[in-house]
């Protein structure tokens, strides 16, 4: 599609264990426009950090593998691409952000150099002008005292700025897309808080495409455009996010929503899905949901119902729906 | 299975995930990874191979080991001595499966003896710290920064002026060698138990008021088993490597017990060096294997069993 | 009755910075800065803050796990740390706690059942040929089955083995339980699950909770009372209703207004703090806020303002208040 920056094609990921093959992902297709925002959302285990992963081109063999599908970021199709031009996209396309920024930042290395880096690699920029950006970056990114900061080491700064400084380092190139995966998972609150504020700053002033994975529906609210659940590898859900959350079709989506304790809304007991995710290793040809659904009915027990297109921008993944999926084609 | 709206019982009544899974202890799944270790496998076997032949093999054997028959001195290797004869003619490869038994004997004990008496002490350490830790650790590090071979050389030779009957000899290397092992393992048990408190599963036990004998024995003492297994494993390869230099120098067990250390020595000449390797090449093979083949099955071990290695 | 469970009056626990060739003590870690807090028995009072608040050295140091620097713990009117090692392991069992993770807070080589019946052993609470007959019923009442209690602890799921940990102290019959941040490690419908386990083990046994959490909603939903604590200080306490319709101390409002609300396009009252949570081995001087505090005044960086009450059990810490 045209103003589609990324096509995510029946993207399929396994991983290979002693106990047997986990499909991490399993035939997933997403689409991500140019300057939207979509989230991917799903509890441990769903796949949906994989799913970045994979577009990242950051799956490991031997044990893991992208076993097919396609991934087409503004007409290139990243899993054609070999080690060399993928380097080149990183960073330069596409800019990353992960949970635990300490685990991502080298260690020896100061902050101001590892931001000076992509800009030099990428862009070619000279020493001076590269610092000189640099610096511009961490204060764009809220950082006060940035000439101090940049000479600083890592393991100097509290996580929170660490942070600010993966997004700093991330954006520097002025990517299209930013894949943040859980970015403010680890972080407290009101640092939460603040990162989110400068994401969406950056996303009015250049017009960058956020892929935006968390397991918090409240960070879904304020963020996305658009959502897509993900449920043991498969979308089970995806829609405009206003209406996802004012009408949730999905009863995995339902119970997400309804077991979430918001704040100045307090009930009595609190809806609760029961049981718990399967285990990947012991799925069956059936609806991979439906031993915790309440809705189940036969037919969910012995196959797998298809993601089908619902209304304009909005596709379901059940069997509670087929009838009105058919109506719509 | 149709699922039950939220209540209390609904977290738990769906079956955990092995459905048919027979009690799944720790050490089962550890057994499982280990045999799919080729190279671990057979260096178990071929350990296995060695005690039955140095226990059973002689039983088989028409020679005793100690049979003097000059007549057929310095035979080659022939049908009727399949590894040939040695200077007084009694039958290398009874010799050789005789020699095992002491190599692999004093190299067991004296692990087990080093494994037993470090593991408590570095236990005691780590467990209690304050003076008891230091007390222990400071001798421990004193021992360590003597050099184990010369003391034991010393000891051997000690050994020698006092005329000390060759019976008794096997058991004094034995203690000798736990001497010299013990420290290394006290403190790698040490380590390994000051870093076991922290856990919280510990912390937890301390809530709970447990008494310290449980928290000994039930939760510290199932959690350092693995490490002390892989520890005890590759101890006895370094013993019967020490117990063959300590013979070979006649410092340990000597003639006419043959030992494989001392079997080498008594071809440390250039004649039967250069004309009769039957003499010596059997013996360093045996010694080669056997700690090979312990070492490669300890190393399989120890990726199974280490805790660090643990996802 | 009245009477508290139990009263923390004016806890201080401090760490010791240790620097140089000789380890000489070169400054304090302050995780803990004067705190009291009293329950009484069938309340659930939930200590909130993020991290360097020191809500789980509170926690640890009303324990035992940690030994406190100054103040008194008093439980059921003992002093906890007047009590011999001794004594102290016979009051346990009344007094427990249930740790965040439910990954490393199990003994991965001890069977369920032991884990759950050995303090029963210990203690000789019960004849030993109850204790299976124990276990099972407080499996139950955790929602989970006497299958497991043959079952090591990889065998379950982080719910599950969350759930083991609950009724490894719930079988000990305790008067008061002390949650450290229970459900942070789980799942958003794990999490569901287990508060309302929570909530109902406290209607059906009496029970009294400490509940310390960074999550508001969580603390929303399960407690009568909460304090907000920040680098080691208590900044205000209030019943859980008059906290959220009226909060008044710029912190918790800034806690309030950050946490975020799964309701899309929602027009709210921000209050984004700058900066970043000082260091609790430097806190800065005054309120131990004002660095952050969108309404800082002079007064602020230099005066520790007082811990007032300022109506309807509502108390206070703040200048502008």
């Amino acid at each position: 599609m045209a103003n589609h920056l990324l096509d995510i094609e029946h993207l399929s990921t396994y991983f290979y264990t002693e106990e047997g093959t986990v499909k991490a992902v399993d035939d997933v297709s997403l689409q991500v426009r140019k300057g939207e925002t979509v989230c991917i959302v799903g509890e441990s285990g769903c796949g949906k950090s994989i799913t970045a992963m994979s577009v990242m081109g950051l799956i490991q063999g031997p044990n893991g593998k992208v076993v097919g599908g396609k991934i087409d970021l503004d007409g290139t199709d990243l899993l054609q691409l070999d080690k060399n031009e993928r380097r080149v996209i990183r960073g330069k396309e596409i800019g990353m952000i992960f949970q635990e920024p300490m685990s991502s930042l080298n260690p020896v290395l100061t902050i101001g150099q590892q931001i000076m880096e992509p800009l030099i690699e990428h862009l070619r920029m000279s020493k001076k002008e590269a610092r000189k950006r640099a610096i511009e970056l961490i204060e764009q990114v809220g950082i006060s005292r940035a000439e101090q900061i940049a000479d600083s080491y890592p393991h100097e700064l509290s996580g929170g700025m660490l942070q600010r400084i993966m997004i700093a380092i991330a954006i520097s190139c002025q990517p299209k897309l930013l894949i943040a995966d859980e970015p403010t998972t680890a972080l407290d609150v009101t640092i939460q808080a603040q990162i989110l504020d400068i994401l969406r700053n950056f996303r009015e002033e250049t017009v960058m495409s956020i892929l935006l994975i968390t397991h918090d529906l409240g960070v879904v609210a304020e963020m996305a455009d658009y959502v897509i659940v993900m449920y043991s590898g498969k979308v089970v859900e995806e829609g405009e996010v206003t209406e996802l959350f004012a009408n949730p079709k999905h009863p995995y989506t339902q119970g997400l929503l309804r077991a979430k304790p918001i704040l100045n809304q307090r009930q009595d007991e609190l809806y609760s899905i029961p049981g718990q995710v399967p285990n990947p290793l012991e799925l069956t040809e059936s609806c991979y949901f439906h031993d915790r659904c309440e809705h189940c009915m036969e037919i969910c027990k012995v196959r797998r119902p298809e993601l089908r297109e619902l209304g304009t921008e909005q596709k379901v993944a059940c069997w509670l729906y087929e009838k009105e999926a058919a109506l719509h084609v | 299975m149709s699922a039950m709206s939220g209540n209390l019982a609904s977290g738990g009544a769906k079956a955990p995930f092995k459905a048919n899974a027979v009690k799944s202890s720790l050490w089962r799944q550890s057994i499982k990874r280990l045999m799919r270790n080729k190279l671990a496998v057979s260096g178990f076997v071929i350990v296995i191979f060695m005690i039955l032949l140095c226990f059973i093999g002689p039983l088989f054997s028409p020679y005793s080991g100690n049979h003097n028959n000059l007549a057929m001195m310095n035979k080659a290797p022939s049908a009727k001595h399949w590894l040939g004869t040695d200077q007084l003619g009694r039958d290398v490869l009874t010799r050789v499966m005789l020699a095992g038994r002491i190599s692999l004997t004093v190299g067991f004990a004296s692990m087990v003896l080093s494994v037993f008496i470090g593991s408590l002490l570095g236990a005691v350490a780590g467990y209690y710290r304050g003076v008891v830790d230091q007390i222990i650790m400071r001798i421990a590090d004193l021992l360590l920064t003597i050099p184990s071979l010369p003391l034991l050389f010393i000891a051997g030779a000690m050994l020698s002026a006092w005329k000390v009957p060759t019976d008794y000899r096997m058991y004094i290397v034995m203690i000798m060698l736990s001497f010299v092992g013990w420290p290394g393992l006290a403190r790698l048990v040490r380590g390994e138990m000051l870093s076991l408190r922290e856990r919280e599963y510990m912390q937890a036990t301390i809530v709970l008021g447990l008494r310290d004998r449980r928290k000994l024995f039930h939760h510290l003492l199932p959690n350092i088993t693995p490490l002390l297994i892989v520890i005890a494993t590759l101890n006895i390869g370094g013993s019967i490597l020490m117990e063959s230099v300590l013979s070979f120098f006649g410092l340990g067990v000597i003639q006419p017990t043959p030992t494989w250390g001392n079997m080498i020595d008594s071809a440390n000449n250039l004649i039967d060096f250069q004309e009769r390797p039957w003499l010596w090449i059997p013996p360093g093979l045996c010694i080669f294997i056997t700690v090979i083949a312990i070492n490669i099955f300890g190393d399989g071990l120890r990726d199974v069993l280490d805790p660090k290695n643990k996802r | 009755m009245s009477k508290p469970l139990l009263e923390v009056n004016h806890l201080k626990k401090y760490f010791p910075i240790k620097s140089g060739l000789l380890n000489r003590t070169v400054g304090h870690v302050r995780a803990v800065d004067d705190i009291s807090i009293a329950i009484n028995p069938g309340e659930t009072f939930g200590l909130v803050g993020e991290s360097g608040s020191g809500k789980s050295t509170v926690g640890k140091s009303i324990v035992r796990l940690t030994e406190k620097t100054s103040g008194d713990i008093l439980f059921k009117g003992q002093d906890l740390y007047d009590l011999s090692p001794q004594e102290m392991r016979k009051i346990r069992p009344q007094l427990q706690l249930i740790f965040q993770d439910p990954y490393s807070s199990l003994n991965p080589r001890v069977r369920v059942g032991d884990a759950i019946g050995e303090a029963l052993i210990d203690h000789g609470l019960v004849p030993t040929d109850e204790v299976r007959d124990r276990v099972e019923e407080v499996l139950a009442s955790c929602g989970l089955s006497s299958y497991h209690i043959d079952r090591f602890p990889h065998e379950f799921s982080g719910g599950q083995r969350q759930r083991i940990g609950i009724a490894r102290a719930l079988v000990l019959n305790p008067d008061l339980i002390i949650a450290d941040e229970p459900v942070s490690a789980l799942d958003v419908s794990i999490q569901a699950q287990i508060i309302n386990l929570f909530r109902n083990l406290q209607e059906t046994r009496g029970l009294t909770y400490l509940f310390i959490s960074h999550d508001l909603s969580v603390v929303e939903h399960l407690c009568t009372r909460i304090g907000v604590m920040y680098l080691g200080t208590m900044m205000e306490t209030a019943p859980r209703d008059e906290l959220f319709k009226n909060p008044l101390h710029p912190y918790t409002k800034a806690l309030l207004s950050a946490v975020p609300i799964p309701i899309p396009k929602l027009k709210r009252e921000r209050i984004v703090l700058k900066g970043d949570i000082p260091s609790p081995a430097n806190p800065p001087a005054g309120c131990k806020f004002h660095t952050r505090c969108p309404f800082a005044v002079e007064r602020c960086k230099s005066e520790v303002p007082e811990f007032r009450n300022v109506g309807s059990e509502h108390h206070v810490a703040c200048h502008l208040v």
